[in-house]
């Protein structure tokens, strides 16, 4: 599947986010398993929430970090990676 | 449902628990053949701990760091009070799983968990057919089992289904994926018998062929082809068969944590064969001191306490050396390397239970079914033949 920029996704029925304190890190929890994810896969997916679209979650991305070179494009592959993993799913 | 560490993706940098099971009671209405519950868990059944007591056991590992919560058994329903722990777990953050036979589960009580936030539920099959469900779990719980399927899908669950793997069902693995695909099943985990507990001292019993083995992998691997993305199907390999051991546990005392009924503290399911450990236990120093500071959980973290031929072994961050609770079963040296290993000076043994699996005189004798009176035999050393291999009780 393709992402469209009116795409909206959010975390994939029995999935579950969340921030974890003891490491320092989001993670997702599903049934015999968990992953620990990296700053900016954390940053993405807490935006994943089922209101907001791809384009605004760029958008809000590209203001929290100034602009960074090529975040358009990483944004995209992250969110295409969890779709990919199944830990996301359309929601519009 | 007692269960087999599965395909779980962790990565960790500093110890600490990921996972906390907790066996809540080591009573059980079924009497499964390959049950790796301890063979003695007779001796543990009269002192379990309380709600309370699990309460403050959820908390402190928490606090430790957990996230995922198994609540097992024996069988876990067997006690009332799930309802009560599984409220606690999804305050506290868990994602928490029930691991169950169905024996137990009611339209009632299924509402009750779900309210209360249980994430998912973990439902063991056998097979496709009522005579080898009944035959290897000595029960009648076949339409039972289909029941429960029903109910969970109902209430909106993620479909988990086990099935362990043996002689008597691998060669039904095929209609086994069809069924759980029938009862729209989500995951299914087809794991092979890994030996310990009843599950050693019936190891001539249950153990199938290579050639066995190998089909019903690649069976499992057209079905996964077919079913794509609808049902991921997870098949643990067995160790037997594989000339490197598995990375027990994902290491000592690395992610794991089990809290037994009676209120030990185990870094793997049959860590109490090891001799010379003293296990900790809830009730004396707590949880916190148990997986940071005893003795025991630090006795094999790492690597420092290896012998050859794994101290100076290249490949000995992946795999850590294997089971400490196998090499001692069989070898009777927990420090040394698994004997599952090729390398490993005790490979032959791994060799021969392979052979006498294959002989029809061992296969032929009685399995020795999990409950209370062939426990208490066990404990009282009436049934010594059958542990006699072995380098102390399973
Ligand atoms: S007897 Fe069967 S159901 Fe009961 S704990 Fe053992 S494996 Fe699980
Ligand atoms: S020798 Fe020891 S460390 Fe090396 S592969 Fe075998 S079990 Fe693992």
């Amino acid at each position: 599947m393709t992402i469209e920029q009116k795409d909206i996704f959010k975390i994939a029925a029995h999935h579950r986010f969340q921030w974890e304190e003891a490491q320092q890190s989001h993670v997702i929890l599903f049934p015999e398993g968990m992953v620990k994810l990296n700053g900016s896969a954390g940053e993405v997916l807490s935006l994943v929430d089922g209101k907001n679209s791809v384009d605004q979650i760029i958008a809000s991305l590209k203001i929290k970090f100034k602009d960074v070179e090529g975040i358009e494009k990483d944004i995209l592959s992250m969110i295409q990676f969890a779709l990919d993993k199944a830990w996301i799913e359309k929601a519009n | 449902m007692a269960t087999q560490n599965n395909g779980v993706a962790v990565s960790v940098t500093h110890t600490q628990p990921l996972w906390l099971l907790a066996e809540i009671t080591y009573r059980c209405p079924l009497h499964c053949a390959f049950c790796y519950n301890p063979t003695d868990y007779d001796k543990h059944t009269q002192n379990e701990l309380s709600t309370e007591q699990w309460i403050n056991v959820l908390r402190d590992a928490r606090k430790l760091g957990a996230l995922q919560l198994g609540i097992s058994g024996g069988e876990p329903l067997l006690r009332n009070d799930i309802e009560e722990i599984v409220v606690e777990a999804k305050k506290l953050g868990y994602y928490s799983n029930l691991i169950t036979s169905g024996v137990g589960l009611t339209e009632k009580r299924i509402q009750v968990f779900k309210e209360g936030g249980l994430d998912h539920i973990q439902l063991s099959m056998h097979d496709i057919t009522e005579e080898i469900n009944n035959f290897i779990t000595n029960t009648k719980t076949f339409e039972l089992k289909k029941k429960v399927a029903a109910m969970i899908k109902s209430h909106g669950y993620p479909m988990v289904l086990n099935v362990v793997i043996h002689r008597y069902n691998i060669g039904h693995i095929k209609e086994i994926l069809d069924m759980a695909e029938a009862l729209g099943a989500d995951y299914v985990e087809l794991a092979n018998t890994q030996y310990y507990g009843w599950s050693l001292i019936n190891r001539n019993q249950l153990m199938p062929t290579k050639e066995q083995i190998d089909y019903a992998e690649k069976v499992t691997n057209e079905f996964r082809e077919k079913i794509g993305n609808k049902m991921k199907v997870f098949f643990v390999v067995p160790d037997y068969f594989s000339d490197r051991p598995k990375k027990c546990m994902n290491g000592w005392g690395e992610v794991f944590m089990i809290v037994t009924a009676n209120g030990d503290v185990l870094p793997c399911h049959s860590a109490r064969v090891l001799p010379n450990i003293e296990f900790p236990n809830v009730r004396d120093k707590g949880l916190m001191w148990a997986w940071q500071d005893s003795p025991a959980f630090n006795r094999y973290r790492g690597d420092s306490w290896m012998k050859e031929p794994c101290k100076t072994c290249p490949e000995k961050e992946k795999d850590l050396g294997g089971c400490r609770c196998q090499a001692f079963l069989l070898s009777g040296d927990a420090e040394s390397a698994d004997p599952v290993c090729s390398m490993s000076p005790h490979h032959h043994l791994i060799e021969k239970a392979i052979e006498d699996a294959q002989n029809p005189v061992l296969q032929a004798q009685p399995i020795l079914f999990r409950n209370d009176k062939n426990s208490k035999k066990i404990i009282s050393g009436e049934a010594k033949e059958l542990v006699k291999d072995f380098h102390t009780t399973p």
